[in-house]
């Protein structure tokens, strides 16, 4: 194409700014407002009775982030409903990354959406799960040509359930809790320590197609 | 709305009308007169809302179809003013003073096909594909399952079949 | 100075009576608004896995100093407040460490965990912990105003700032309680109560749906454990003062028990029936009917 201008975000660009006593400044938002200290893995607890007191906790407690995308965020709105009732089973949605325990990818992820999942994602805390809703996960489902939505999303992220469907109905989606907390008691839901030991991969993916990573690597 | 059709011919160079409904038409103008002509229908005829602004790729002629649709309120109609760019260099007028919505339909349109709005506001910012360094995805010559293909990991093991085919195959297996 | 060991073992072992009673009470809360909304509801031991859970959370991250703060000074707000309430009136071991005047330290703790968890807040550098915060700090200072009239009412009438001897003067029967013999600072309390607890019609501070969930925005893991450890006590806390306050306070520990619970649903009730609050709308809320009801107790006494 023609000499496109590159647009940059005025926010994040280099710039100096005049302290309180006269003296210039340079602030690199990039540098300087984030952290970007790499993830590290964290050992389960040595004593194999208390990591599995542990796991059964996270098991039967599952915050989940709200991070609706593709149609699938509207089948999650009905577990909440008396119909379904999510709660019986220990899950409950919370409103912010720090505190959630599981990501649900629920649908298609163009590569727009992707780049601010996988900053969610990363803002989660160690023992996190991600459940992916829906074959466009899987493999793109019927988006599997488009230019813009991503096919797999393990190749992303570490993926602990995958809900097929199109799209899962709520029962599909409350037997994959079933199926999370399953392999979370069975101490195989490792996701996060799978994601800071293959760093290297799942960033080249990301970088691969998020053309403007105007991010720090990570940035918990 | 037949006289605003007929006003319209009398007043621009109306190449083509074209009756989809009674309360839609389709009119095509020159490049140049496509702005004033939407203009008009917005002051004098009261074609205050804009629906939107699209465009069709016609590959073989060379040209994009810009399309810039228009509502009456009070006659419950639409006419959308066609007019014909050249595709390999695809400028067109902003539309931009009239609304401000027109705006994100061009930035959209800069960013799909590649059609330049100079003087449009915030036209050169990406849409939704940020950081995009192929040519623009909605061309026709873009090939997407390609480019999926090499780009996004396609998973193994997919294939397709025609539904009546298959459906016919697996429900009635003896015919 | 000689320290009273066993007081202080039946504080520790009222603090702990007083966190499973709330941990409890929450998870009964949250069936009953199920229940309400026709759903089953989580089961009531609910909070105590969530705080298994989160105490158990394998990576933290940390803003600063005062990040880690903040939820130790929100637990010592409820704490504090705890320590100084009597507990069970008549009882030397149960009466905590109440002394002449410790209305006022009670207000100054309900104040306090507030102020540290804006400082601790603040250090997240969230922009919504800052607007949760600023929204919660203003509704509550507007909070306290019926309230610290409607205390100031008790005390005159009871000639003391002592939560004892408000306790004594109003044994003797259902009609020598203060909610009966000074009902305009009954009402006023009762008020500012529900927006001291933060439920339905005042929570817009920390409502999940509002700006996400306010100022614990950047809490997690072990902080987040504290401040649901600190929610517990601090709201049974809540309640047993205003059994103290104006239902004639307790003799015996079922007696507090069923009466802190009654008095807990009041929120509880007034929140599953009325819709929330925006922030610019409480404030004038409590400035207007309690604080008159307020000043009028004053006037009764």
């Amino acid at each position: 194409m023609e000499d496109k201008k590159i647009f940059t975000d005025p926010d994040l660009t280099k710039r100096t700014v005049i302290g309180p006593n006269g003296e210039d400044i340079t602030v690199d938002p990039i540098q300087d407002y984030f952290c970007d200290a790499l993830p590290k893995k964290h050992e389960p607890k040595r004593a194999k009775i208390f990591e599995s007191f542990f796991n059964w906790a996270r098991a039967e407690s599952i915050w989940v982030l709200g991070f609706g995308t593709g149609c699938g965020s509207i089948e999650l709105y009905p577990l909440l409903t008396p119909r379904f009732d999510a709660y019986r089973f220990g899950v409950q949605m919370r409103p912010t990354p720090r505190q959630a325990n599981l990501m649900i990818i629920s649908g298609y992820l163009s590569v727009k959406t992707l780049k601010r999942a996988i900053r969610s994602y990363e803002q989660m805390q160690n023992p996190k799960f991600v459940m992916a809703l829906g074959s466009c996960t899987i493999n793109g489902g019927m988006y599997f040509d488009s230019y813009n939505t991503i096919n797999r999303l393990d190749k992303y992220m570490p993926v602990d359930v995958y809900v097929a469907g199109c799209m899962p109905r709520p029962e599909a989606i409350l037997a994959g809790f079933e199926a999370l907390k399953k392999r979370i008691k069975a101490g195989k839901a490792e996701g996060a320590n799978l994601y800071a030991e293959n760093f290297e991969t799942y960033k080249k993916n990301q970088k691969k197609i998020i053309r403007d990573w105007n991010m720090p690597d990570y940035n918990w | 709305m037949e006289k605003i059709i007929q006003h319209l011919q009398g007043t621009f160079d109306v190449k083509v009308v074209k009756k989809q409904r009674d309360d839609l038409y389709f009119v095509t103008v020159g490049k140049e007169q496509a702005i004033p002509a939407v203009t008009y229908l917005r002051d004098a005829e009261g074609f205050t809302h804009l629906v939107m602004i699209t465009v069709a790729d016609w590959m073989e002629k060379g040209v994009f179809e810009l399309n810039y649709i228009v509502h009456n309120y009070e006659l419950h109609a639409d006419i959308s003013i066609c007019t014909n760019i050249n595709r390999e260099e695809a400028t067109m007028h902003s539309a931009h003073h009239l609304w401000e919505q027109a705006w994100t339909y061009q930035r959209e349109l800069k960013e799909m096909y590649g059609i330049d709005f100079p003087g449009s506001p915030r036209v050169d910012e990406s849409f939704n594909l940020e950081g995009w360094d192929n040519i623009p995805p909605m061309r026709r010559e873009f090939d997407t399952l390609k480019y999926a293909n090499e780009t996004y990991f396609p998973r193994p093991g997919r294939e397709t079949h025609d539904p009546a085919a298959y459906m016919k195959q697996k429900l009635y297996p003896d015919e | 100075m000689s320290i009273d060991w066993i007081k202080l073992l039946f504080t520790l072992l009222g603090l702990f009576i007083v966190l499973n009673y709330g941990l409890l009470q929450y998870g009964m809360i949250r069936r009953i608004t199920a229940r309400i909304g026709k759903r089953i509801g989580m089961p009531v031991y609910q909070p105590y896995i969530d705080l298994i859970k989160n105490y158990s959370m394998r990576s933290q991250i940390t803003h600063g100093v005062m990040f880690y703060l903040g939820p130790v000074f929100r637990l010592a707000g409820g704490v504090g407040i705890f320590m100084f309430m009597p507990l069970i009136y008549g009882s030397y071991y149960w009466s905590n460490y109440s002394f002449s005047g410790d209305v006022i330290l009670i207000m100054y703790f309900m104040f306090f965990g507030m102020l540290g968890m804006a400082l601790g807040a603040s250090e997240g550098g969230h922009p919504y912990s800052f607007i949760g915060i600023s929204r919660g700090l203003s509704q509550f200072t507007t909070v306290e105003v019926p309230f610290t009239l409607a205390v100031i009412a008790v005390a005159v009438q009871h000639h003391s700032f002592s939560l004892t001897e408000i306790v004594a003067g109003q044994q003797g029967g259902i009609m020598h309680w203060n909610i009966m013999t000074n009902p305009f600072a009954g009402i006023a309390a009762m008020l500012a109560f529900l927006g001291m607890m933060m439920a339905s019609p005042f929570n817009v501070v920390q409502a999940p749906q509002e700006i996400p969930i306010g100022p614990p925005t950047e809490y997690h893991g072990t902080y987040l454990g504290l401040l649901q450890t600190n929610r517990a006590i601090l709201y049974v806390s809540e309640s047993i003062l205003m059994v103290n306050l104006f239902f004639g306070g307790a003799t015996n520990w079922i007696e507090l028990i069923v009466k802190s619970f009654l008095v807990f649903f009041w929120p509880v009730f007034v929140g599953l029936v009325f819709p929330r609050f925006r922030i610019d709308q409480s404030i004038p809320w409590f400035l207007k009917l309690p604080l008159i009801l307020g000043i009028i107790g004053i006037f009764m006494v």
